[in-house]
C-alpha cells in the first residue's frame, strides 16, 4: 500500500504533464501563428521574471536573506526611470500628446535606465547596510523587516506618482516589431527584454564560475562561518551581492515599465512571480530560476488564450494553473528542482 | 552564599512572583470588566470600528500567533483561507439586491457552516503540500498562497461579483450594522474568548505538545516515531478553523467582502498585528489588534501633513513604520516591551523572549503539563507512524 501510495504521485503527476502536452501539440497544429506568437510570449514574459528572480535567488542562496522588497525595487525602478525620461528627455510640450508623434532618441531610453537600476541598487545597499546587517542569520525577521519596508515603499509611491499607469518610451528609432513573412513580433520584448535575460544569465553564470568572487560567494552558500574564519571579509561580499540583486530588480522595472507599464500593484505582482520562481526552481539556484521562470513564463501565457474546451471559457481561472505548477513541482521536490536542504 | 541567605532570596523571589501574579489578576478582571460593559461606556462608533474591529482581528491573527508560537509557523495564508470562508458563504446566502456571487439564498447559519468547511477542506489540502516546508520556505509557499487566492477571487467574478459582494444577508439577532453595533460586539468577544480557550488547551494536549516538539526539533521528533507532516498539516488545519471563523466575522461586521478585503495589504495587516503584540503569547494578537485599531482610526485624524510624504491616508506609511520599528527594536511586540518593563520595575531582568523570531538564539520553551509522555508508550497522540 505504502510503495502505491509513494509512487501515485509521480503516475499521477506524468499523466498530467503527457496530457499538457498533447493538449498543446493539439493547439499547435490548429494555429501554428498564434502559438509561435503565445509561446514568445511566454517565453519573453519568462526573460523578465528571470531578471528579477536571479537578483532574489542570488541574494538568498548567500545571505538566506528573503528580499521581500524585491517587488517594491522592481516599481521603484520603473518609476525612477519614467520621471528620469519625462524630466530630462521631454522635448517643449510634446510629451503631452499621447500619439508616438515625439521622437525618442535611444539615450533617452538608455539613460534613464542606467539612473534608475542603479539608484535602485544603492536603494538596495542601503536596505541591507541600515535595517538587515545587524540581524544576520535571523532570517524571519530579516524577512518581515523587508516587508516592513515594501508596505512603506508601496504608500510613498502611490503618494508620489499617483495611481495611473505610466508608460516608458522605448526609443522611436527601434523597431515596433520584427517581421518574418507574415508573422509580427514586438522587438522590445524579443530583443531587449529576451536579450538582457540571457546576457544577464551568461554574466551571473561568468561571475559565479570563472571570478574570485563567485568562488567566495559559492563558498558562503556553502558555509559562511568557515568562509569568514578563512579570512575573507564576508560583509563586504554580502554588501556585494545585495547590491547586485537590487541592480537586476531596478533593471527589470524598467524593462517590465516598458515592456508593460508602471503602475502599483505591479510590486505585488513580480514579487509572486518572483516567489513562484524560486520555489519551483529551487532557492538560491541560478539554473532553477531560468527553468522556473520560463515555467511560469510559458504556463501564464498559454492559459490565458488555450484554457478553453469546447464552449466552455476558463480563462478567468488562468491563475489556478500558476497554483498547480508549484502544487505539482513541491509534490515531488518540496525544495524545488534545484533547491537543496540549507 | 549561605543557606539561610538563598532561603531568604527564594522566598523573596516567591513574594515578587505571587505579588506580580495578584496584580496580573487584577488587571485582567479590570479588563474583562470593562470589555463585559463596554456597549455601555463606549460610543457606538467606538465600540464598532475599535473594540468590534480589534477583536475579529486579534482572533484572525491568533491563528498565526498560534501557528508561529507553537508550530514555528510563520503563515502568511490565513487572510487567504479567512477569504475563502468569507466568499464561500457569501456566495451561499441571500445577498440583499442579489449583488454579486453565486446568491443562492441559503439560510445564514448553514452560510457559516459550509464556509468553514471550505476553508477547512482547502487549508488541509494545502497545508498537506506546504507542511514539508520550514521556516522562511513556508513563509513563501503560505504568501503565495494568499496572492493567488486574492487574483483568483479578482478574475473569477462569478464568484466575486464585480467588485465584490454586497449586502450579505446576516443571522436576524444581529440587528442593524449601524445602529446597533452590540449584539456583533458580543459575538466577536465570545468567539475571541472561545478561540483563546480552545488554542490554550489544545498546545496542553499530548497533539499540542508533540507539536512543539516537532517545531523545535522535526528530525528528532521523526526519528521517535512522530508523522511530522500530519501534525504540521493538522496545526494548520486548526489554524485555518480559528481564521475561517475571523473570516465569517469579518464579513458580518463588513455586510460585504471583496477581493479588495483579501489584498497583500491585509495579510501584511494580520502578520503586522500578530508581531507588534508579539508572537511569543497568544494575548498578543488582541493586544496587536487593539493597538493597530487606534493607530488606524487616529492616525487618520491627527497626522500632520508633511508634503506628499506623510499625511492622514497614509495610514500604510506609519503602521509601516511601527511594524519596522518593532521588528528591529523588540521582536517580542508589545508584549515584550511589557514584560522589560516590568523586569525593570521589579529590578531583575526581562525574561527571556521566546519570540519565533529570534529563533535559534535559544531554546524555546515547551509549554504544557509538566509530565510529557514517553516516546515509546501508547499515550502519544496517536498519529505515529506504524
Amino acid at each position: 500500500m505504502r510503495v502505491v501510495a509513494r509512487q501515485s504521485p509521480r503516475v499521477v503527476l506524468s499523466t498530467l504533464a503527457l496530457a499538457v502536452i498533447v493538449w498543446l501539440a493539439i493547439k499547435a497544429s490548429q494555429g501554428g501563428t498564434t502559438f509561435l506568437q503565445v509561446t514568445l510570449n511566454g517565453i519573453t514574459l519568462g526573460g523578465a521574471f528571470f531578471v528579477v528572480a536571479s537578483g532574489f535567488t542570488l541574494i538568498f542562496g548567500l545571505m538566506r536573506v528573503v528580499n521581500m522588497a524585491q517587488g517594491s525595487l522592481f516599481l521603484f525602478g520603473g518609476y525612477l526611470a519614467y520621471e528620469a525620461q519625462t524630466h530630462w528627455f521631454s522635448s517643449g510640450g510634446s510629451q503631452f500628446s499621447l500619439t508616438n508623434s515625439s521622437t525618442v532618441s535611444v539615450a533617452a531610453w538608455v539613460v534613464p535606465a542606467i539612473f534608475a537600476t542603479g539608484v535602485i541598487g544603492l536603494v538596495g545597499l542601503a536596505i541591507q547596510q541600515g535595517l538587515l546587517r545587524w540581524n544576520q542569520g535571523q532570517d524571519l525577521r530579516q524577512a518581515l523587516i523587508t516587508i516592513a519596508v515594501s508596505v512603506i515603499f508601496a504608500d510613498q509611491m502611490l503618494a508620489h506618482y499617483g495611481g495611473v499607469a505610466q508608460s516608458i518610451q522605448q526609443p522611436t528609432s527601434w523597431p515596433n516589431s520584427i517581421t518574418v513573412g507574415s508573422f509580427h513580433y514586438g522587438w522590445f520584448r524579443l530583443v531587449i527584454v529576451l536579450g538582457s535575460a540571457i546576457v544577464i544569465g551568461v554574466l551571473l553564470y561568468l561571475l559565479m564560475k570563472r571570478t574570485r568572487f563567485g568562488m567566495i560567494v559559492r563558498a558562503g552558500v556553502d558555509d559562511r562561518a568557515m568562509l569568514s574564519a578563512l579570512g575573507v571579509n564576508v560583509q563586504l561580499v554580502f554588501a556585494a551581492a545585495f547590491f547586485i540583486g537590487s541592480l537586476l530588480a531596478g533593471y527589470a522595472g524598467v524593462l517590465g515599465g516598458t515592456m508593460i507599464s508602471v503602475v502599483p500593484g505591479n510590486d505585488t505582482l513580480f514579487l509572486l512571480d518572483s516567489l513562484i520562481v524560486v520555489i519551483i526552481g529551487g532557492m538560491g539556484s541560478f539554473v532553477g530560476a531560468a527553468i522556473g521562470s520560463l515555467a511560469l513564463g510559458l504556463v501564464q501565457s498559454y492559459s490565458a488564450i488555450y484554457l478553453k474546451f469546447g464552449g466552455t471559457d476558463l480563462t478567468n481561472y488562468a491563475i489556478l494553473t500558476s497554483f498547480i505548477l508549484v502544487i505539482v513541482v513541491l509534490a515531488v521536490r518540496p525544495l524545488g528542482l534545484f533547491g537543496r536542504p540549507a | 552564599m549561605t543557606a539561610a541567605a538563598t532561603g531568604v532570596s527564594r522566598t523573596m523571589r516567591r513574594l515578587r512572583t505571587d505579588r506580580s501574579a495578584a496584580a496580573g489578576a487584577a488587571v485582567l478582571a479590570a479588563i474583562a470588566i470593562v470589555l463585559l460593559l463596554a456597549p455601555a461606556i463606549f460610543s457606538n462608533y467606538w465600540l464598532s470600528q475599535i473594540l468590534t474591529e480589534a477583536l475579529w482581528l486579534g482572533i484572525a491573527a491568533s491563528s498565526l500567533t498560534f501557528l508561529a508560537r507553537y508550530g514555528g509557523m510563520i503563515s502568511l495564508g490565513q487572510v487567504a483561507i479567512y477569504g475563502i470562508a468569507g466568499f464561500a458563504m457569501a456566495n451561499v446566502v441571500h445577498t440583499v439586491n442579489s449583488e454579486g456571487g453565486l446568491n443562492l439564498g441559503w439560510n445564514p447559519w448553514v452560510g457559516v457552516i459550509t464556509g468553514i468547511a471550505v476553508a477547512l477542506v482547502i487549508a488541509f489540502l494545502f497545508g498537506a503540500i506546504a507542511s514539508r516546508s520550514y521556516g522562511i520556505y513556508f513563509l513563501m509557499i503560505t504568501l503565495a498562497l494568499s496572492l493567488l487566492v486574492y487574483y483568483f477571487f479578482g478574475q473569477v467574478v462569478q464568484l466575486s461579483g464585480f467588485g465584490g459582494i454586497r449586502s450579505v444577508s446576516r443571522p436576524g439577532f444581529l440587528g442593524d450594522p449601524i445602529t446597533q453595533p452590540t449584539p456583533l460586539y458580543y459575538v466577536c468577544l465570545g468567539c475571541s474568548i472561545a478561540v483563546y480557550l480552545m488554542l490554550r488547551y489544545v498546545v496542553r494536549t499530548p497533539f499540542g505538545i508533540a507539536l512543539q516538539g516537532v517545531r523545535d526539533d522535526h528530525e528528532r521528533m521523526r526519528s521517535l516515531g512522530y508523522n511530522v507532516p500530519l501534525h504540521r498539516t493538522l496545526a494548520f488545519t486548526l489554524g485555518a478553523f480559528v481564521a475561517a471563523i475571523a473570516g465569517i466575522l469579518s464579513v458580518w461586521f463588513n455586510t460585504q467582502i471583496s477581493p479588495g478585503s483579501i489584498r497583500i495589504d491585509q495579510t501584511i495587516a494580520i502578520l503586522i498585528i500578530s508581531v507588534i503584540g508579539g508572537l511569543s503569547r497568544l494575548e498578543g494578537a488582541w493586544l496587536g489588534a487593539f493597538a493597530y485599531a487606534l493607530i488606524d482610526y487616529y492616525s487618520r485624524q491627527y497626522t500632520p501633513t508633511v508634503g506628499s510624504w506623510l499625511g492622514p491616508g497614509q495610514f500604510d506609511t506609519i503602521i509601516g513604520l511601527v511594524f519596522l520599528l518593532i521588528v528591529l527594536l523588540s521582536p517580542d511586540g508589545l508584549i515584550g516591551i511589557g514584560q522589560r518593563l516590568r523586569g525593570v520595575i521589579a529590578g531583575r531582568r526581562g525574561e527571556e523572549d521566546v519570540s519565533p523570531l529570534t529563533e535559534g538564539a535559544h531554546q524555546q520553551v515547551v509549554e504544557g503539563p509538566a509530565e510529557v509522555p514517553a516516546a515509546g508508550g501508547s499515550s502519544g497522540s496517536g498519529m505515529r507512524e506504524a
